[in-house]
């Protein structure tokens, strides 16, 4: 099928993944709780000092996504094992990867949506500037996001087919992320205090390197675990 | 392998009447220590519907998922027009229609919007005229606007009839189509079959209740301890019973 | 199951030259041992606390060889899909996870008695610790995944990506103790010592490959004693 062809059945996939999660929300307003929850408790267990939460705000963040995040991805298969729509999924002539290429970019928009209310809430209950670094802290947040939900996608894929996916699929996931972990907090809090030795420059490329080699690993590799 | 005919021709013209629809020999699945089938052929002409017989677990359902390239068989070969189960999947998927046990729907987007959604993934537009008329031919179309998960069991596998009829594939593997469908959903689906008939087409029907079947089917073949045997006479009523040319004993099936 | 005994393959005991090479490990092993016990006086600092790097450091290595052999065995076994080579790739994770967590368990002790505490953030001890966690999900994941050859797909492509990881992690670890400018620990190996080094590291690696051949039998050994069952429950109908 031609890559024309193959982008729209991605775009169909997508669509179908957001258009379910706008119907129903449930998901959506879960994660976005929790998220919040976890930052507060994030905040007493750190507090009430000022001055070290602005030190671990980071760090914080980072966590809060990955833990609130990690709900989004087994979510994005159960839409399909609920009816056997996934049998009904691949029995469509076609890539495989236009499939993963679709969730893939549902996932990301739906964490990108936690995080814009996220983010900002959390500025609040550190006392973070927000204004000033935008721009580097945006960047950040998209190339984070975006090595986490490839991965999250991928692992999900198996991890939701199996008994224990709760467990799983972190345990499978969070070893993997730790070079998006350390190089996105440790970017994060150089740009929340104006970087001045430069340093977020070098976990930004350490990021882009490490999303382009597992978003070409993840692609190649999901025909192989989708299957039956 | 992949063809790059446009989507909207493949399925439309008949396949070269030459082939079979469905050739397959020794076909066997396992699933943990339990075969669910232990050496199962036989052959599918195009323009024939053929009914499966088989109590609950005999492994209809088994033959029918290898047969629409969902599962892989453990042992066997087998083709689908032509192409290879195992190497051709993707020609074979572009051919065929698949009515499954569960409706393979998605409850929060609506009828027209599943439609929409199989058309796109098939890789064709998702014409709305096209939707509205599938929609109608299964009695749907009030209710095109509504959610999927707000339908009856029977609405539910009529919307799934309906997005098999927009393929318009070669050949059509309906898994227990009489069980779960109202009045309605069955004289839609006799009356699919009749057509794609008539057309050159083929389909395999899984059914436990014959006498829905044979009105419409051409053959009848049972599975039986996991191999498929023809019954010539139930189509007749009789009680004698034939063993088709196409299955063969299993010490043949294993010995090769 | 006493049936069992009557299917298993006629060489049902382990092939020869798992026993030699057993023996030949068990050799180097004392040897290497007694090697460096013998030509290397105890450290200043340490005593002879320094010769746990005789097993800590080849462990290490092994590890790594073992992660490395998962990675390249599950490319193959994509490509061939020849269930042996997903039997060995699990063999050799499993073996893997052994050494990692015999490099941890070691490399603590070593820093608990060096600088008095149990654990540093060391980029290869770091790096050592996710991969232990790493290929601990491996094998997590084959225990839930049972139907063979979705297994052995999903093991396939976990290990691939896992080992991937490996070099990133230690990059990213490496930079991230640099930026906080924490002191890295000190490496240097006396000359002494290297004689004893690589001995011990020809010992491991016969081990390695020793515990990597009998795991993979044992394996083997099951899935061909499972395939005869297969064979009679197809022929007789028999639910087993």
């Amino acid at each position: 099928m031609s890559l024309r062809r193959e982008v729209g059945r991605a775009a169909a996939v997508a669509w179908k993944d957001l258009t379910a999660e706008r119907r129903t929300k449930a998901n959506f307003n879960a994660v976005v709780f929790l998220a919040v929850l976890i930052l507060l408790l994030f905040g007493f267990a750190l507090g009430p000092d000022a001055e070290a939460l602005r030190a671990a705000a980071a760090g914080v963040l980072w966590l809060t996504v990955l833990f609130g995040g990690v709900l989004a991805f087994n979510r994005s298969y159960q839409l399909e094992l609920e009816n056997g729509a996934l049998e009904a999924l691949l029995l469509y002539p076609g890539d495989r990867k236009a499939i993963f290429l679709g969730k893939v970019v549902a996932n990301l928009a739906f964490v990108l949506l936690v995080e814009a209310l996220v983010v900002p809430l959390a500025a609040i209950l550190y006392d973070l500037p927000l204004l000033r670094p935008l721009p580097g802290l945006a960047g950040v947040l998209l190339l984070g996001t975006f090595g986490f939900v490839v991965l999250g996608t991928f692992y999900a894929a198996m991890a939701s087919r199996v008994r224990a996916r709760e467990v799983l699929l972190p345990l499978l996931l969070f070893p993997m992320l730790i070079p998006v972990l350390v190089a996105a907090v440790e970017a994060t809090a150089a740009l929340l205090v104006g970087d001045p030795m430069g340093e977020s420059g070098a976990w930004v490329r350490l990021l882009a390197v490490f999303d382009l080699i597992f978003f070409v690993a993840s692609v190649l590799a999901f025909e192989y675990v989708i299957e039956e | 392998m992949r063809t790059d005919t446009p989507p909207e021709a493949r399925s439309r013209a008949p396949e070269d009447p030459a082939i079979p629809a469905v050739e397959v020999s020794g076909i066997a699945r396992r699933f943990g220590r339990r075969w669910a089938l232990r050496g199962v052929s036989l052959r599918v002409r195009p323009g024939e519907v053929v009914a499966l017989l088989g109590g609950n677990g005999s492994g209809k359902t088994t033959l029918l998922r290898i047969l629409s390239t969902a599962l892989r068989p453990t042992r066997g070969e087998g083709k689908v027009y032509g192409f290879d189960l195992r190497r051709d999947a993707d020609a074979i998927r572009e051919r065929i229609g698949v009515l499954g046990h569960a409706p393979g729907l998605y409850g929060d987007l609506t009828a027209a919007e599943n439609l929409a959604f199989a058309l796109r993934m098939e890789g064709r537009d998702a014409d709305p005229a096209a939707i509205r008329a599938a929609l109608e031919t299964v009695g749907l179309a009030t209710v095109a606007g509504e959610r999927a998960r707000t339908f009856s069991a029977g609405m539910q596998r009529r919307l799934a009839l309906a997005r098999v009829m927009l393929r318009r594939p070669a050949l059509v593997l309906l898994d227990e189509p009489y069980a779960s469908f109202d009045v309605k959903g069955i004289e839609l689906v006799n009356a699919f079959l009749a057509e794609l008939k008539a057309a050159g087409h083929a389909a395999i029907v899984s059914t436990h209740d014959l006498p829905r079947a044979s009105g419409v089917a051409d053959r009848v073949i049972e599975i039986v301890d996991g191999v498929a045997i023809e019954r010539e006479s139930l189509r007749n009523g009789a009680t004698a019973e034939t063993v088709g040319a196409d299955s063969e004993s299993m010490e043949e099936q294993v010995a090769r | 199951m006493n049936d069992r005994h009557d299917i298993l393959p006629a060489g049902r005991h382990a092939p020869r030259w798992h026993t030699i090479l057993g023996w030949i490990t068990l050799l180097a092993f004392v040897g290497a041992q007694a090697t460096g016990f013998a030509i290397s006086a105890p450290d200043r600092d340490m005593g002879h606390l320094q010769k746990i790097m005789y097993v800590h450091v080849p462990a290490a290595w092994m590890a790594m060889i073992a992660f490395f052999v998962v990675f390249i065995v599950s490319l193959i076994y994509l490509w061939r899909r020849d269930e042996r080579y997903d039997l060995l790739a699990a063999a050799a994770a499993e073996v893997g996870v052994v050494l990692t967590a015999l490099t941890l368990a070691l490399g603590s002790i070593w820093g608990r008695a060096t600088w008095g505490i149990w654990w540093t953030w060391d980029p290869r001890l770091t790096t050592t610790a996710i991969l232990l966690v790493i290929y601990a999900g491996y094998l997590a994941l084959r225990a839930f995944a049972e139907e063979p050859e979705r297994r052995a797909r999903w093991s396939a492509a976990v290990g691939i990506l896992g080992f991937l990881n490996v070099p990133i992690v230690y990059m990213s670890v490496r930079w991230w103790r640099t930026i906080h400018q924490v002191q890295s620990s000190p490496s240097t190996v006396d000359s002494a010592y290297v004689l004893g080094l690589r001995l011990n590291a020809i010992a491991f690696l016969l081990l390695f490959l020793y515990l990597l051949a009998i795991r993979y039998h044992a394996s083997r050994a099951e899935r061909v004693a499972e395939a005869r069952l297969e064979e009679a429950a197809l022929m007789g109908g028999i639910h087993v």
